[in-house]
């Protein structure tokens, strides 16, 4: 009894101690996806994050005041800059919408599967873990407001950590800069993988990188999509530095996209979607639909005569492939300026060609002929617009709808590889269509400004239905048929280039 | 409250009312997980192990030492994403080391104080790294300028937490 009352101290230490370290091993050696929130982590959670909403809320109120009353000067220029930023991003999202489309197409051919965010839920950072060694924040959304253990989390620049445990109404998100978290990654150009880890000092670094790779700084690092809690294509950050590391790995250090450390409100990915891809049916954005919405309109045109209209209406019963005819549209109104939709609706279906090519200069200067007032297509206006082709290929490329762009790229920077036309409408193969999308040509009072069929240039046989035709071209076919788009009906091509006599004056 | 002696001089042993043992370390524990979201530098500061530190060398016992330790590092736990029982230990070894040299050393001027939390903060460290890495597996680095720097910064911070809590000890 001596010694115990001499030890009792030491005796009560190595017991309180023996306690934990063995509620430390029982933690340790179970899985933790099914294991249930202990109480200790509930009481606590619900004894702190209270007091940190209240904080939070007052400080959110104050600041709120002070940016929204008394904060306000300069907000006139920003908001003029800001409208100026919109417009010139508007342009870039035109032209990246259109590499996106094309991508699309080539994803649904390949049979793809590609991840959608579909739902987001926005929540404010209340708190943190605390600790250097834990990094981890709490988020002011919990169970009642759908938030569940592993989902995404992230902000406008790029990926942020993930949820490790969900409460009432607070959510436990672990940071990727943590070191127990764990993020596919991959590298932007290179599209070399790793696992994305933080350190203990803070950092986050690449790992399982081969070291024969070559990463250079500034390289940026996307989600490869392969944990299964980010969706692929995320940003994530930039690689800062590059370095030989142990064993047969670089040592890659990255700087994550969003700033970890003065996180305030951020997106939880509450449903990912993934479906098959599908080529995007909705009328997609271009520069040049962007332009169009902003040339004056053009009156209402007469209607073309039944006959000239019978004669475009015949040509697919003579073989002729009608590019977009199977995905475009009705087509607009005639003599009218092509609406946004009408024309983002006939892309698809219109063969995106390759810029900077040999351009026929008998179609370039049929498409040139063509005015808005005299029923001449300026040439600039009818190029710059129009990603379509004028000169027919022979059909060298499996994928030649190909028809080659006059200089279409010359201002439209999307227009591509025929490629992405053939994915979609095999039919269309080499329609030499002209200006078909041109507003201007548009307005020289086509029956259906979506159409793309040149009359007389191509001969009836050489673009049959057939998807093949497009490659080889039939037999008897000219090797290289003479494009002359004078008369443009039908769908998603430009008007034919003829005096429109019923113009009024601009 | 016994009173213990060294060399012969009577050493002063404090006690905390019920509100100032349950609302202080709260409080600490609670600054600890806000403060850092404004002020990120915070996160070098370890509020809770400079109470844990405060309360053991006024009350000058330690079973009471080791139990606050416990409960604040526990408590400093369940906000975490670790495994409850990391600070745990080692604010429990903290705890009773603080009291046990507030027993034999006057921890009442500054200068001790200061030293005392360093020697405190280092070992809480050397703990939690040792069983981050053989109890639980995490891959830790060690780091000795940056301990002693964050150290020196905790000691700084500890004067000032000290004589706030000089103010509402009362003697025994």
């Amino acid at each position: 009894m001596d010694v115990l009352g001499r030890y009792r101290n030491l005796i009560v230490l190595v017991g309180v101690l023996f306690a934990q370290v063995l509620g430390l091993a029982v933690q340790v050696r179970r899985t933790t996806d099914n294991e249930p929130t202990r109480l200790i982590r509930i009481w606590a959670v619900g004894a702190i994050t209270p007091l940190e909403k209240t904080l939070n809320w007052v400080q959110t109120a104050s600041g709120g005041i002070w940016h929204n009353y008394f904060y306000l000067r300069g907000v006139r220029a920003e908001n003029r800059e800001l409208k100026q930023e919109i417009e010139q991003m508007r342009l870039e999202q035109a032209r990246i919408s259109q590499d996106a489309d094309q991508a699309r197409r080539l994803q649904a051919l390949l049979g793809f599967k590609e991840q959608f965010i579909s739902q987001t839920m926005a929540a404010q950072v209340i708190g943190s873990s605390g600790s250097e060694l834990s990094r981890a924040v709490y988020l002011d959304k919990g169970e009642k407001n759908g938030i569940k253990p592993d989902m995404a989390v992230i902000t406008k620049d790029g990926i942020v950590g993930k949820v490790l445990r969900v409460y009432r109404s607070t959510a436990l998100v672990l940071l990727i800069d943590d070191q127990t978290s764990g993020v596919g990654s991959i590298l932007d150009k290179s599209r070399l993988q790793g696992i994305l880890r933080g350190t203990s000092s803070g950092d986050v670094v690449l790992e399982k990188v081969m070291s024969d790779e070559t990463v250079p700084v500034g390289e940026q690092v996307l989600t490869s999509g392969g944990d299964g809690i980010f969706p692929k294509g995320l940003a994530v950050g930039t690689v800062t530095q590059v370095s030989m590391g142990s064993d047969l790995f670089l040592n890659i250090h990255v700087r994550p996209s969003a700033d970890l450390n003065r996180l305030e409100e951020v997106l939880v990915i509450t449903k990912v979607d993934e479906r098959q891809t599908e080529p995007d049916k909705a009328a997609p954005v271009r520069a040049a639909d962007i332009l169009a919405e902003r040339l004056p309109t053009v009156p209402p045109k007469p209607e073309i005569p039944a006959g000239a209209a019978a004669k475009s209406s015949a040509m697919p019963t003579n073989g002729v492939a009608k590019p977009g005819a199977v995905t475009n549209p009705p087509a607009a109104p005639s003599g009218t300026v092509p609406s946004k939709a009408s024309i983002g609706a006939a892309t698809p279906g219109i063969s995106v060609t390759k810029p900077s090519i040999a351009v026929n200069s008998a179609a370039a200067k049929s498409v040139a002929s063509a005015t808005p007032n005299s029923g001449t297509a300026k040439p600039a206006t009818g190029t710059s617009l129009n990603p379509a082709a004028t000169k027919p290929t022979t059909g060298a490329t499996p994928n030649s709808a190909a028809t080659k762009s006059a200089s279409g790229a010359a201002s439209y920077p999307a227009a591509t590889k025929p490629v992405s036309n053939a994915m979609q409408n095999p039919a269309a193969t080499k329609p030499p269509t002209a200006a078909a999308t041109n507003p201007a040509a548009a307005k020289t009072g086509t029956t259906n400004p979506t159409a793309s069929v040149v009359k007389k240039a191509t001969p009836p046989n050489a673009t049959a239905a057939n998807p093949t035709a497009g490659t080889t071209p039939p037999a008897g076919a000219p090797k290289k048929p003479a494009v002359k788009p004078t008369s443009i009906t039908g769908p998603g091509i430009a008007p034919k280039a003829q005096p429109a006599p019923q113009d009024p004056p601009q | 409250m016994a009173i213990t002696y060294t060399s012969g001089e009577q050493v002063e042993v404090y006690r905390f009312s019920i509100p100032a043992t349950i609302l202080i370390p709260l409080t600490a524990v609670f600054l600890q997980a806000w403060l850092p979201l404004r002020f990120h530098f915070f996160t070098i500061f370890d509020l809770p192990l400079l109470v844990v530190i405060g309360f053991a060398t006024a009350r000058r016992n330690p079973l009471a030492g080791l139990f606050t330790g416990a409960a604040i590092g526990i408590l400093q736990d369940a906000l975490t994403g670790n495994p409850i029982g990391l600070y745990g230990i080692s604010k429990t070894v903290v705890g009773f080391g603080a009291s046990s040299l507030g027993i034999k050393i006057d921890v009442e001027n500054a200068g001790a104080r200061f030293l005392l939390t360093i020697l405190f903060y280092v070992v809480h460290e050397v703990v939690y790294f040792f069983i981050a890495r053989v109890l639980v597996g995490l891959h830790m680095a060690w780091s000795w300028p940056h301990e002693i720097g964050s150290g020196v910064a905790n000691a700084a911070l500890g004067i000032l937490i000290y004589t706030l809590l000089d103010r509402v000890k009362q003697r025994t």
